[in-house]
């Protein structure tokens, strides 16, 4: 089964760098990045099952650390919208050179 | 069996993974985005990884997901069906980008159960055994307090910033 689920992996991780790079909804990019955290866990997970549970372990990790992201960016986005009233990413171009 | 709803939870979860990048509306974005998690929470337990299954299905369908879909209907998104997709050279580039990293994982996933590297695991077997002998959290646990538990102390720290970075970033005037 270890080689079905790292093609999954590879296809969820494939499907959120495109979703990241094609949507310009700053909602939907960050939900794509999520996406693809995922299918590293995934792949993670499928590798623990047969070298060892620190897998488990790193994958655990990640979690926590997807949902410290997932708080963060949610709120600078909040802060974004109340000035910007869209999400949209093309109308953030302060940083632009 | 096994195999089969393998490939059940697999279609569902390659499925929810395109509804999240082709739907217009960001509810249902987030919909399908849920119908995946679970998707993966199923396949966690089809490899034998029972906590992360409960902890998947809690953790980020439950929470992080709610978290999402609480913004979106504060920022009043839900009804935003503007075509949102770039256009021109930058489509191109993200399918050529996209192909490429599909192209470079095909190549090194492919043979994974034939290569040398395989052969020295432990494999599934041996899994299985210490699964049956420790149960699934003491089997997680064990590493997470002895090994790994000065990583586990700094993720701790980390959610505090994060909360306080979050209050701090969200309130209306600091």
């Amino acid at each position: 089964m270890l080689t079905e689920a790292l093609t999954t992996s590879a296809l969820l991780f494939v499907i959120g760098t495109f979703g990241v790079l094609v949507r310009r909804n700053a909602i939907i990019m960050f939900l794509c990045i999520e996406l693809q955290l995922n299918a590293v866990n995934l792949a993670l997970v499928a590798f623990s099952r047969y070298v060892g549970v620190e897998g488990q372990v790193f994958v655990f990790f990640v979690m926590t650390v997807a949902a410290a992201e997932a708080a963060v960016g949610l709120a600078i986005i909040i802060s974004i919208f109340r000035h910007y009233r869209t999400v949209n990413v093309d109308n953030f171009n302060l940083l632009k050179w | 069996m096994e195999l089969i709803l393998f490939y059940v939870f697999a279609v569902t979860v390659v499925g929810g993974g395109i509804g999240v990048v082709a739907s217009r509306n960001p509810v249902a974005s987030l919909m399908f985005m849920v119908v995946s998690l679970a998707s993966v929470a199923g396949i966690y337990v089809l490899l034998e990884a029972h906590f992360l299954a409960a902890i998947q299905v809690m953790v980020y369908a439950g929470a992080i997901m709610v978290l999402f879909l609480f913004v979106i209907m504060l920022l009043n998104l839900g009804h935003d069906y503007r075509d949102d997709l770039v256009r021109g050279l930058y489509a191109v580039c993200a399918f050529v980008v996209s192909g490429a990293i599909c192209g470079i994982l095909a190549t090194r996933f492919g043979g994974a159960e034939s290569s040398a590297l395989y052969e020295s695991f432990p494999g599934a077997a041996a899994m299985d055994l210490e699964l049956a002998e420790r149960g699934a959290v003491s089997l997680i646990a064990r590493p997470l307090f002895q090994e790994y538990v000065v990583p586990f102390e700094i993720t701790g720290i980390l959610l505090l910033v994060a909360v306080v970075g979050a209050v701090a970033l969200a309130k209306k005037r600091v």
